[in-house]
């Protein structure tokens, strides 16, 4: 199917499914960093297994953006040596861990996103990203409940847990605005029926986490300040730093198989 | 029945190779050896995450890393059902948790070593969770019910550690030149740390005796070591790396591999808490206990609300 595309359709795809490995990969390194120093040993493996689903979920969209780019790089190439600029996850991913709570919230924030987003998607003309999509549905009701249940537990757990995950839900909603903004590049694929409509689901989005914040006694904050850009290589000051430790090894290393 | 009419039921059940279950008799010494050797098991998987989840973030392909990722999981799986194990005999996780926390329980010396490169992937995967085979298979024969179905589950994941680390060795053993000099320093590095993992030699081993009258172990140390040994050399032949031992020799008639002198210095020095990373490494542990409080504290306070 990828060598019929029109040049300016593939081009899109290329940059739309990079995106979508360049978001589960970042927030699955993210996830990983936990490993060993969680609360207790089930949150370890919680979320190692969450970040494991992730990054299996970008190796699959990264090897297939190398498919569709059809210039001979695989997923390792696009993982590990591409620079900043060139990486399109969403900034909400790349934040630091800081605590549980900014960990907990900015998975909770992303999961309502891919649950939303992953039944469209699963419609794809497209249908090899549409399998993707398809497959990690599963994963994703797990991953929420896991950070739905969490929320509520720390919104309407302590005093100290409570104001901990109200920082944190303050402080990374300027990141949520642009998960569902859409640019040029998605639109062609609006258009060819490859890639969802996001305006409509943002709503859907909205309520959901207004919702859960209630029950979890937590606050949604104003709509304002958001920023942009992620998806044509702007990023937060974290992502190079993060970059800096996942390619340090492959990049010291040219040439080398692993 | 008095004391003595138990013990002697107790050590002719042993003795026919009956399987001690949880609710069933047992003398107090036995008892407390298996809390003692179990919570210590339990320890070395917790522990152990960490010189491996030390690299998780620079694994240098997305297979590796996933596979990394997974086996640490895998890791803190086993703590935890080691835990639930030790459970059975009547402590609780929380009380042995505050003995590691604060110094006084004992872990798998090995993990007091610090992972340098990325080849320490593979040769820890290859030496240590080799090693824990070894160690393991002669467990999953435990009198100890409860142990032995651990160590039975435990072993197949076991396998596949070791398989992906001496994977991870071959690769780099057959790469670039940088690749096979990285490799070999680790392997350098972590050979005889791996020898001393299975503890003293018999004639210095204060607890043996006893655990093998009970058959809560099968063999002894030297034969553990022994056997270790004989699977991995031809390994590292295989590969073409050398084990730093120039007295590593095949013995033609006994057919083992003779090795030279393990520095039980250095052994009885990282058990006593002056290993490379000793503090390090509990310093990890409590920091990660010390910033999760909150959390579970939240995790109460919200059960009590709104279970009852
Ligand atoms: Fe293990
Ligand atoms: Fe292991």
């Amino acid at each position: 199917m990828t060598n019929i595309l029109d040049k300016n359709i593939q081009n899109a795809l290329f940059n739309y499914i990079l995106g979508l490995g360049d978001d589960r990969l970042i927030l699955g390194h993210r996830l990983s960093e936990w490993c060993g120093h969680a609360h207790i040993l089930e949150e370890d493996i919680a979320l190692g297994n969450i970040g494991l689903d992730l990054i299996g979920q970008a190796s699959a969209y990264l090897s297939l953006a190398a498919e569709v780019e059809n210039k001979n790089r695989t997923e390792d190439d696009l993982a590990y040596f591409r620079n900043e600029y060139e990486f399109k996850n969403f900034q909400l991913v790349e934040q630091p861990n800081i605590d549980f709570a900014y960990t907990i919230v900015r998975q909770f924030f992303f999961d309502v996103y891919e649950g939303i987003f992953l039944e469209e998607l699963a419609k794809s003309k497209f249908e090899q990203m549409a399998g993707i999509a398809k497959k990690s549905i599963k994963e994703n009701i797990y991953h929420t409940r896991h950070s739905r249940n969490w929320i509520l537990r720390l919104g309407d757990g302590t005093e100290e847990s409570h104001v901990k995950t109200q920082t944190a839900i303050n402080d990374l909603w300027k990141f949520t605005g642009e998960i569902f903004s859409e640019n040029e590049n998605d639109n062609i694929l609006i258009n060819e029926n490859f890639a969802p409509d996001l305006k409509p689901l943002k709503s859907k989005w909205n309520e959901i986490i207004k919702s859960v914040l209630n029950e979890a006694t937590l606050e949604m904050p104003e709509n304002i300040g958001f920023s942009s850009g992620s998806r044509s290589g702007i990023h937060t000051e974290h992502l190079g730093h993060l970059l800096a430790e996942m390619q340090i090894v492959a990049r010291s290393f040219p040439g080398a198989k692993w | 029945m008095n004391e003595e009419q138990k013990l002697a039921d107790f050590e002719a059940r042993i003795e026919r190779g009956e399987i001690i279950e949880p609710k069933d008799w047992m003398p107090e010494r036995y008892r407390r050896q298996l809390i003692r050797m179990m919570s210590q098991h339990a320890h070395s998987e917790y522990v152990g995450m960490l010189p491996e989840g030390n690299w998780i973030t620079r694994a240098p392909s997305l297979r590796r890393k996933m596979v990394l990722l997974a086996k640490v999981q895998d890791e803190a799986g086993h703590g935890l059902y080691i835990y639930s194990a030790t459970e059975t005999l009547g402590i609780d996780r929380k009380e042995l948790l505050d003995q590691l926390l604060n110094g006084t329980a004992k872990y798998s010396s090995i993990f007091n070593y610090p992972s340098l490169s990325w080849a320490d992937m593979g040769t820890i995967g290859w030496f240590v969770d080799g090693a824990a085979i070894v160690n393991q298979t002669m467990l999953a024969k435990s009198s100890y019910g409860p142990y032995a179905r651990a160590m039975i589950r435990i072993c197949k994941e076991e396998n596949f550690h070791k398989k992906q680390g001496y994977e991870i060795i071959t690769t780099l053993a057959n790469g670039t030149a940088e690749q096979k000099k990285m490799a070999q320093d680790a392997v350098n590095r972590w050979w005889w740390p791996s020898l001393m993992m299975f503890g003293p030699t018999d004639k210095e081993s204060p607890n043996s005796a006893e655990l093998m009258k009970w058959k809560v172990k099968i063999k002894s140390n030297d034969e553990l070591r022994q056997r270790f040994v004989d699977l991995t050399v031809p390994q590292a032949k295989a590969v073409n790396l050398t084990l730093p031992d120039p007295d590593l020799k095949l013995n033609e008639e006994t057919g083992h591999w003779e090795f030279g002198h393990i520095n039980w210095q250095e052994f009885y020095n990282v058990i006593k808490g002056n290993g490379p990373m000793n503090k390090e490494r509990l310093k990890a542990r409590n920091e990660a206990f010390e910033k999760g409080k909150w959390v579970r504290e939240a995790a109460l306070a919200y059960a009590k609300k709104h279970n009852n």
